[in-house]
């Protein structure tokens, strides 16, 4: 288990991390979202103990990371940018980091095989592919079989095979009785992996919610309505307030107004309606609407258009 | 607190719940030994070191049996006298100090710079630990090469000097004292080396400090007016370090272990500054 309580980093002028408090429970995949530069990264290295806080404290199983006698064999963590150095061969890599926490060395090759890289164990780091030294990350993550999980977006570079690999990989962790803490900036990648979801924006926690909730509270609904008499029922709606688009194959679409009063304002009027479809946000929409006002860096009109 | 114990899953015997320090550090120090000998630059740089102190010390050798021999005997009869034949056969080190200042910089540098020091800090979260084991595997490991390479140096340059007969032998006054000095001399240079590194976080900028003070503070020295100019060259860090080298001492240098001492400082203040900082600074 994960525990963030009053987690704050100020970096000089910026604050990165803005007094996050969540847990991250085990037997499921917890997805850590956010857009770039959000704060995802600096937390995770907070748990690490890599960097250390303002103020506030982040736990694993109860104990501040530098605490841990047998890290390893507690913690296991991916982080962004491959640690490794280009020179040294795959399975050194694994070697050394076994031997810092008397961890046989024969689990080296062990994890290379978990990770589908048996055959590269002689390579030298610098000549693998991003998606290799990703695997290699993973690698040394499980190295020591740690109860708990930190992948910083383990997907980047990987194929859509090794992608895939990644998705199973995370819940077979979960299911194992594991937490499992994985951060993306993409809610595609997390809607079809994560069990909760903790998103963040500027440093700020901005849900801590399974992800049917999640979903459920996005405010980003909306109506199709089908109706013979499309400008009649377009003027009713407007002067209600609502705000319509008309879509490609001759529908409404409908926001601002819920379904039941899309009907009743029809019935008003007299309007046959042919179709009245409520629609929910995608996971993808609802993660949008929640960080809008959150994104550090957007291109100029992006989010005009969007709204 | 998960609901599956990591016992039942961990690969390897359960690590018992308490750890001393000392099998941490132990740990460590055997991981760090890995991590140096995986690496190809490694045994080079070492290989390097080892091959230009005896290929430096040989040829000062037979530059000086050479213009000895062209010299009248009154002259020789003065340079027999002078001549500190055991420096000369190690003089080589001046420039394998410059490897193995190089090698102790990259220690900390390169950590950094490939962000394998995030690695080794989540695996080894006591960072005075990991500095630690880093600094006894490199005292270690030059300490022998240099040992290996200051005895094989002396004993190649004794014989080219017996060409003449101005060679000296581990008997004679403070002979032994310096081939020794040979050996110690290098680890504890790979140690300011390692403190850079450690303060500095950058393998260029480690480096051109470590140049800095070994290479052109002395030129400085130099030529500043007499009072200064040589009581400063003494208690710079390599003069300082080499007066361990000289079998007699001179009025130029001081005595060898105070010298030695003052070269151990160096060492001391910039591994001491280099561990604050990586205490305290983010990774």
């Amino acid at each position: 288990m994960i525990q963030a309580r009053g987690l704050t980093k100020r970096f000089k002028s910026t604050l990165a991390v803005d007094d996050l408090t969540f847990d991250v429970l085990p037997g499921r995949v917890t997805g850590f979202l956010g857009p770039n530069g959000s704060g995802k990264s600096t937390t995770m290295r907070l748990a690490l103990g890599l960097d250390r806080p303002t103020t506030g404290t982040a736990t694993v199983n109860g104990h501040l990371y530098r605490e841990l006698r047998w890290p390893l064999n507690e913690v296991g963590a991916l982080l962004e940018v491959g640690a490794l150095h280009s020179g040294r061969r795959a399975r050194d890599h694994l070697r050394w980091l076994a031997r810092t926490n008397a961890i046989p060395l024969a689990r080296a090759d062990e994890a290379l095989e978990l990770v589908g890289l048996a055959s590269a164990a002689a390579r030298r780091a610098g000549t693998l592919s991003l998606g290799m030294r990703q695997r290699l990350g993973i690698a040394a993550a499980l190295l020591g079989d740690p109860s708990t999980l930190l992948f910083d977006e383990p997907v980047n570079g990987l194929d859509p095979e090794g992608i895939v690999w990644v998705r199973t990989l995370l819940k077979s962790l979960a299911s194992e009785g594991r937490t499992v803490l994985v951060s993306s900036h993409l809610m595609s990648e997390m809607a079809l992996t994560a069990d909760h979801l903790v998103v963040i924006g500027r440093g700020r926690l901005i849900a801590d919610a399974s992800v049917e909730e999640f979903v459920r509270r996005a405010t980003v609904g909306w109506t199709r309505v089908v109706a013979p008499d499309r400008d009649r029922l377009r003027e009713a709606l407007e002067r209600a307030r609502a705000d319509v688009v008309l879509a490609d194959d001759g529908a409404l679409e409908v926001r601002g107004v819920e379904a039941a009063r899309v009907g009743e304002l029809a019935h008003h009027a007299g309007i046959v309606l042919h179709e009245l479809t409520p629609r929910h946000a995608s996971l993808e929409e609802a993660y949008m609407d929640l960080t809008a006002g959150s994104v550090e860096y957007h291109a100029p009109h992006s989010g005009e258009a969007r709204r | 607190m998960s609901e599956v114990p990591p016992a039942a899953v961990v690969a390897g015997a359960a690590p018992s719940p308490d750890r001393s320090g000392v099998s941490e550090l132990s740990d460590a120090v055997a991981a760090e030994w890995m991590k140096l000998r995986s690496l190809r630059s490694s045994s080079i740089t070492f290989t390097g070191a080892f091959v230009s102190m005896l290929g430096v010390s040989a040829l000062v050798c037979w530059a000086v049996a050479h213009h000895y021999a062209s010299q009248p005997p009154f002259e020789q009869a003065v340079e027999r006298v002078t001549l500190d034949a055991s420096f000369l056969s190690v003089s080589g080190i001046f420039l394998a100090q410059l490897p193995i200042g190089v090698l102790g910089v990259l220690m900390m540098s390169s950590e950094f710079a490939t962000g394998l020091v995030r690695a080794s800090f989540t695996a080894v979260p006591r960072r005075m630990t990991l500095l630690a084991a880093k600094a006894i595997v490199f005292v270690v490991v030059s300490f022998l090469i240099g040992s290996a390479g200051s005895f094989t140096s002396f004993a190649i340059g004794q014989s080219v000097l017996a060409t003449q007969g101005i060679q000296t032998t581990l008997g004679a006054p403070g002979v032994l004292r310096a081939v020794i000095g040979g050996g110690c001399y290098l680890p504890v240079l790979g140690l300011l080396g390692l403190g850079l590194g450690a303060m500095i976080r950058r393998t260029a900028g480690g480096v051109a400090a470590l140049f800095g003070l070994l290479l052109v503070l002395p030129v400085i020295a130099s030529v500043l007016p007499a009072p200064w100019g040589p009581d400063i060259q003494e208690y710079l860090p390599n003069q300082a370090g080499s007066a361990l080298l000289h079998a007699s001492g001179g009025s130029d240098v001081l005595a060898p272990w105070t010298g030695f001492g003052v070269f151990c400082a160096y060492a001391a203040v910039a591994l001491a500054a280099g561990a604050l900082l990586v205490q305290r600074r983010d990774a």
